[in-house]
This record gives C-alpha cells, structure tokens and sequence, in this order.
C-alpha cells in the first residue's frame, strides 16, 4: 500500500511550518495533522515527515514513542479516553472506564488502549485532563465530556454512528 | 509589573516583573515569549475555562505582554487533550489580525507581532518550562540544565524567551489598565490580585472561583456556600491537597504557626489549616504550597492509601525518564503502593516508601519533578502513617507464611 498525503492537508501542513523559524518545531503539529487524517503513525508516516523537516527518521519516532497522544497502531472509529487521575478516580471514573469495558465487550481490567473487534471504538485511561470540578470527565475523539454518569456514558456512546 | 507584586500563576509564584526584567535585551538575537497553557497539573483546570471563555483576554494579555517585552513572535503552547481550545484559539487570533491587532505595523504603530497556537501530545512535563521549549523545539521535552539553561537568556532555539502561565498574561491586561498600584491594592502584601481557585473532590460544589488572593482561607473556600458549600452530608473532613497534586497534603486539624505583625510587631499566631489565608505565603509557612492553586478535598471516606497510590500513579506514568532517581523512584513508589492496595502490601512499606521519596530531590534531579513527585509520599506517609502502617500489618498476617 502506498502512502500518500492529500493535496490539501500537505498544503495545511506546509502552512503550519512556516509558523516556526525553524523547521523541526513543526515535528508535533504534523504528527498531530498525519495521526488525525490516517487514524495513527504509520513507519511510512514518520518517514513522511522526516523527510518533510529534513531529519532523520529517528527524530520524529522517538516523539511517536515518547508522547502519549501518538499511537503506532490504528485505533477505533471513535477513541473514549477516560481520566483516571485522582479527582475524577474520586467522582467514579474507575466504575465508568469499567462501563464502557463490559459494555463494549472489552477487558477492564487490561492496560493501554483497548479496541473492539468492529474497529468502531477504543478505549483507554489517561491522565488528568484538567476537568476536575466536573468529575469524571473523558473525551469521545475531540468532544469533551463532564460529569459522566453512566447514562450520559451511553447516550455518547449512541451518538456515535 | 513589578509594582503590581504579580506572582506567576503556574505554580512557582515568582515575580512576573522580575522574571521579565532578567531578559537579556541586548544579545542581538529575538526574544520570545511563550504563553504556558500545558494545564496539567492534577486539580487544576482554570486555565482550560480562561481558553474556552474568554481567548481574547489571553491575547490582549499576550500582546501588551510581547510589545513590553520587544518580542516579535510568540506562541501558546496548548495541551494536547484540548483540541476545542487550540481551535478557540486560532479562530480568535484571526479575529485578532483582522482588526490588525496582530500581524505588520499593529494600528500604525510599527510594532509587529504574530503568535501562533503549538499544541503538546499529552505529556504533563511540557508544563516544565524548558521541557517546554523543547518539545516547542520538536524534540523530546527532556528539561534543561540550569545553569546555564534560563530561558530568559537561553530558551527557545538558545534565544532570551519568557514563558509565563495562561491566569498570569490574563492579568497583564487588567495590570496596565489599572495600573501597577492600583493592582497591588488587590489582594494582600506580597500576594497580590485575583487568583482562580480551581476546587475539586469531595464537596458540594466543586468548581474554579475567582477570589482575592489571600482573602478567603482554605476553610472558606471548602465551606462557604459562596464557594465549595461544605463537605457531603454526614462526611467529615480528612485531609486537602492545597495547590496541586504535588504540594504537600495538610491534615484535618493541623495546627501551623503563622508569621503575622501586630500593631507593628511580628508574632506568631497559632493557625489550624482551615483557617490558611489561601495565599502564596501563607501556604508556605504551613510547609506546602499554593502552586497551581488547586485544591481537591478528600473527606473521611476515602482511604489515604489508594490516593497515594493513584497520584504516585500519575509521576509514574509522567516521569521524563532522563534522571535515574525520578525515573526509578517514581516507579518503585508507585510499584509499592500498587502492592499495599492490592492486598500485597508490607508492613515495612511506610518507611521505605519514604526513604525512596528522601532519595529523589535535592538536587539529584534536572528539574522540580523530583521533587514533585516525592512531596505527596513524604507528606501523605508522614500525616497518615498509621493507615500505611496498618494495611501493610494486615496483608502480612493474612499471607500464609
């Protein structure tokens, strides 16, 4: 399989680097512009953009291994990312990351990221997502929930086509 | 800005006016400035309501902030997880440089600036300021040596660069319209202006609130109905977190002794924690901090344990790796208390777990996260010893020999 980038997200992504005066500061915005367009990072991807920024391949990899938001492996259609961290472990985010598990049909008891076997959803626990007041809080891709009972758990669940 | 008393609103409270002052304006080279909106810090999501409530009030901030500071190129390093404030944000900077509020020549003035919005990938030792420069930088955000490293003479690409925190450039804008002593009035000596609360745990109504810095103590912010309205019914208090999940856990009824002057004479005056005017200073002298002035309330419900252990957890999970002590200890810390909640705990595992939180700072480490990551252990084991004490008792006795 070939990799290629759109006209227009390489057109997005030239933009992006003329905001820096220095080419490599542009590594993160790209890996961002890659992993949202094809879903993850790709050897190809890293590839892409080394050559892009004119460095080495090791360069880019090392910030796909290092940050947590870049994932090597596709992810499911719609990525729930729960937080786990103490305020919303205190507003019952262990109880609604193991609703999503056993309602997905996913181990809630594995670590790291989780997909269902449709590819439709992801699952994962991450660190504070600074939402505290508003325990537990998670992401569904971009969207940003507060509050979470298990009944909003669901009605997310059920927007997602 | 020195005359306002603003103190960073990150974490390190130190004078915005001095931090700016140590610039160094005549290398030659361009000076940068990086607004901080990496808000990560467990607790803490004042700067997330700042982004998606009013941009433009960071902007203004910024902008007056830049053209003080002679900058021509800024940028808002925002985290990762907020991809709705990222989006807030470049659509308000276009706002702005369509009424030419950025951009060439600035309404005639000459003055030309442009920021653009740089997003993390979900690292909390961004927050770090010279993790921040480089991962800003495109590398891994590993913090530098200092010396020589001061952003303020080498920071962004070995440039003089000032970072300041998203609350603290808000207030720039209210400083030069008030005036720098008009400002100062706000608040108390030394710790002045407003300061957003962010407020969390176990209470009634959590949430950020805005206060005078200073002006409300801890008890009041838990319990006025103002504020956090008080504890869940037929709870009682345990402990608070002050500022941060890094600071220093203050027990239910501890007592401190205050450094106050009265009619002109300093005395000390003995104060229980509830009653910490919830300031820099004060938070201080009680051997904690204000840091990111967030607080998360913990009430008799909860097992100090397992709070340990989540937030142990967290350093764990967040440690950069460059410093062997932090990188190793964070892990072993969280490795033993994983134990002592799993049923598999030591009764020996207080005190070792302080005597791997003694070995990580002090110097033993690049940057704060050392320290950051053993003030929890030191002070939750010191506080609430008995409790670690008695779980590890009991798992030993209940293992078959």
């Amino acid at each position: 399989m070939s990799f290629t980038v759109p006209a227009n997200l390489e057109a997005e992504i030239d933009e992006l680097i003329t905001h820096y005066p220095v080419k490599r500061s542009a590594s993160l915005m790209l890996l961002h512009a890659l992993q949202e367009h094809f879903g993850h990072i790709s050897t190809e991807a890293t590839v892409w953009i080394a050559k892009k920024l004119g460095l080495q391949p090791i360069n880019v990899h090392e910030l796909v291994t290092f940050y947590p938001m870049f994932r090597q492996q596709p992810a499911g259609k719609y990525v729930i990312k729960v937080c786990r961290t103490l305020s919303c472990a205190l507003g019952g985010s262990h109880k609604l990351h193991e609703h999503f598990c056993t309602k997905l049909g996913l181990d809630p008891h594995a670590h790291g990221l989780q997909t269902t076997k449709d590819g439709k959803f992801s699952v994962e626990f991450v660190e504070c997502l600074a939402g505290c007041g508003t325990a537990p809080v998670m992401m569904c891709n971009e969207d940003f929930h507060e509050g979470v009972s298990h009944a909003k758990a669901d009605e997310i669940l059920g927007k997602c086509k | 800005m020195k005359l306002s008393g603003l103190r960073g609103r990150g974490g390190a409270g130190f004078s915005c006016g001095l931090k700016w002052s140590f610039v160094d304006r005549r290398s030659g080279k361009p000076i940068y400035l990086i607004c901080n909106a990496d808000e990560s810090e467990p607790g803490t999501f004042k700067d997330r309501q700042i982004i998606h409530k009013d941009p433009h009030q960071l902007i203004e901030g910024m902008i007056i902030s830049c053209f003080a500071n002679d900058v021509k190129l800024a940028y808002i390093y925002i985290r990762g997880e907020m991809p709705k404030g990222a989006k807030l944000l470049n659509a308000a900077l276009k706002e702005a440089r369509a009424k030419n509020f950025l951009g060439k020549n600035i309404l005639g003035s000459g003055y030309d600036l442009e920021i653009h919005v740089h997003r993390g990938a979900g690292a909390y030792i961004c927050g770090e300021e010279t993790g921040l420069i480089e991962s800003l930088e495109g590398k891994r955000p590993y913090p530098r040596i200092k010396p020589p490293y001061f952003p303020a003479v080498l920071g962004l690409y070995m440039c003089p660069t000032i970072v300041n925190n998203v609350e603290t450039l808000c207030n720039v804008k209210h400083i030069v319209t008030m005036g720098g002593a008009e400002f100062a009035k706000l608040g108390t000596p030394n710790n002045t202006g407003t300061r957003i609360v962010s407020l969390s745990g176990q209470v009634k109504r959590p949430g950020y609130y805005e206060i005078e810095v200073g002006k409300a103590t801890i008890g009041q912010l838990i319990n006025d109905p103002a504020f956090g309205g008080g504890l869940l019914e037929g709870r009682k208090l345990k402990a608070v977190i002050p500022g941060g999940s890094s600071s220093k856990v203050l027990k239910a009824g501890e007592k401190f002794k205050l450094k106050r002057k009265v009619e002109g004479k300093d005395v000390e005056v003995e104060t229980d924690m509830l009653d910490l005017p919830y300031d820099f200073d004060s938070l201080l002298q009680a051997g904690t901090m204000s840091g990111s002035s967030a607080i998360i309330v913990l009430d008799d419900t909860v097992d100090v344990v397992d709070v340990l252990a989540n937030l142990s957890e967290f350093y764990a999970h967040e440690s950069c790796g460059q410093c062997t002590p932090c990188r190793e200890g964070s892990l072993w810390m969280s490795k033993t208390l994983h134990r002592l909640t799993h049923g598999e705990g030591r009764k020996g595992d207080a005190d070792y777990l302080v005597k791997i939180a003694d070995n990580i700072p002090g110097g033993k480490t690049i940057c704060a996260f050392g320290e950051a990551c053993s003030w929890p252990v030191q002070s939750f084991v010191a506080k609430f010893k008995d409790d670690f004490v008695a779980k590890g008792t009991a798992d030993e006795e209940a293992r078959p020999p």
